[in-house]
């Protein structure tokens, strides 16, 4: 049986951490792939670097980070932010990532989902979604529009008309981040993810407003959701991968323990 | 020297880097010949089943591999390479290399709703998620070198749609379950296969690498 997965998702800026990352130890100066390690050697089961760099300087950096990462790191990871063309996703992928995660730009182009799928395969395209809770009405049926822009721009598109729409342009997976829950810490939107895993056949990775193991453990059941996203409450230090995954075990979750853990 | 078999099937610089991070030699060849040549091979690829048969042959790499395995030379597939080592894939509807017996088969699957479906029906169809994409436990069902490593519960990881099924149940090493127990590491004599992605399998994953390095296939 597949286990549910537990992925860390680091903010870049510059080829630095961002600061949404408090530096825990003295070790860790702020470099991703010293992050990026020690929550391999935690037993995190993915990885997703979320690029929030603006100039393009920054960009050279990242490719830089992503092949550091990947010469250190043998689990999947992805990258996202600013990628906006298959060159965009190749360079990524040549550097050493899984996977590609488009947001905003898939929202712009839907075709890059497309290409970039058929150029890399479905199983290499991650496509993100940021949601805002809105009134139902005839155009957003389900309640939840996507918003783009880290959601300061409303789109007009309902959630589960996109995602569906996402996976026949070729997404492998979606990331769901309600947008009302993030940094919130009060947990996941549950409705919203169950419904986008319930209207798509690919696996769905709950995102926003984790702050507790039991936050993940309803997100996986209630939410239906294949996988969890959390930033904060990692990289805090409130919680480390072991003691989250110790409790959804003890719930009856089958999660990927390390070989002294079991 | 490790020659890493290079047919244009994408995840080769992962199973490199993956090399390189044990100390292990090993050098990427598009080059019939130096397959032949090679000490050990590794088959990797990501991809689908009719593309990478295609460019096999266009290299004249199909010979060399099955040259290569009638000599004894050891080989490890991952992934695609665990799949098209059998006679034939329902992927694309392929004739592959044939070095072991059977068929590549695909997940049975829902059939999925048409986009406009919504609300949605309950209950659900089918709940099985192709591709199978994620951790799964291995459990090995016969012992082998390259898995001596393995605890019970060890998890891999796969992305694939297609499994191998050799026609000959004592070929089977380990398997993993999705829908079903399907075969997660096969082999005979001095070929092993792996349907999960070792080099992206942490450390568990790591080891049948480096197994594979020190493996003298008798």
């Amino acid at each position: 049986m597949l286990s549910k997965r537990l992925i860390a998702c680091l903010d870049v800026r510059d080829g630095k951490l961002a600061k949404s990352v408090k530096f825990v130890d003295t070790r860790d100066i702020g470099d991703p792939v010293t992050k990026a390690r020690q929550y391999y050697e935690a037993g995190i089961d993915e990885l997703v670097f979320y690029d929030i760099t603006a100039s393009s300087e920054g960009r050279g950096i990242l490719l830089e980070v992503v092949s550091r990462v990947a010469a250190q790191v043998f689990i999947p990871f992805s990258v996202g932010g600013g990628l906006r063309t298959v060159d965009d996703c190749q360079r990524v992928l040549l550097a050493g990532a899984e996977k590609i995660n488009v947001n905003s730009a898939a929202v712009q182009r839907p075709n890059l989902i497309a290409e970039t799928a058929k150029a890399f395969g479905a199983q290499a395209v991650v496509l993100s979604m940021d949601v805002l809770r809105v009134e139902k009405s005839p155009k957003i049926p389900s309640g939840y529009e996507i918003v783009i822009h880290g959601g300061r721009t409303r789109t007009g598109l309902d959630a589960i008309a996109w995602a569906r729409r996402g996976e026949s342009l070729g997404a492998g997976e979606m990331v769901v981040n309600s947008i009302d829950a993030d940094g919130t810490k009060t947990g996941y939107e549950l409705t919203l993810t169950r419904l986008i895993a319930e209207a798509v056949g690919v696996p769905v990775i709950a995102s926003g407003g984790g702050g507790q193991p039991e936050h993940l453990y309803a997100a996986l059941t209630t939410g239906k959701a294949d996988a969890v996203l959390v930033a904060s409450m990692l990289h805090f230090g409130e919680f480390n991968v072991s003691q989250i995954k110790k409790y959804l075990a003890e719930q009856g979750i089958k999660v990927r323990r390390m070989n002294d853990e079991k | 020297m490790i020659t890493l078999v290079d047919y244009n099937a994408g995840n080769l610089t992962s199973v490199q880097r993956a090399l390189a991070h044990l100390g292990l030699a090993c050098q990427i060849s598009a080059d019939p010949e130096v397959v032949r040549r090679a000490g050990k091979i590794i088959f990797p690829g990501v991809g689908a089943a009719g593309a990478a048969m295609r460019i096999l042959r266009e290299r004249g790499l199909d010979s060399a591999l099955k040259e290569a395995f009638a000599k004894g030379t050891p080989i490890l597939g991952i992934c695609i390479g665990c799949q098209i080592i059998l006679d034939h894939s329902e992927e694309d509807n392929t004739n592959c290399l044939g070095l072991l017996p059977g068929q590549t088969i695909r997940f049975s699957v829902s059939n999925p709703l048409p986009p406009s479906d919504y609300p949605l029906p309950n209950p659900l169809p089918n709940p099985l998620k192709i591709p199978h994409m994620g951790w799964n436990t291995v459990r090995v069902t016969q012992p082998h070198p390259l898995l001596a490593h393995l605890r019970p519960g060890d998890e891999f990881y796969f992305v694939h749609s297609f499994y191998p099924q050799p026609a000959d149940a004592a070929q089977i090493y380990a398997v993993s379950e999705y829908g079903g127990d399907f075969p997660a590491a096969i082999g005979k004599d001095n070929l092993f296969a792996v349907q999960f992605h070792a080099e992206k399998s942490g450390t568990v994953g790591l080891k049948v690498l480096e197994n594979f390095a020190r493996w003298r296939p008798s």
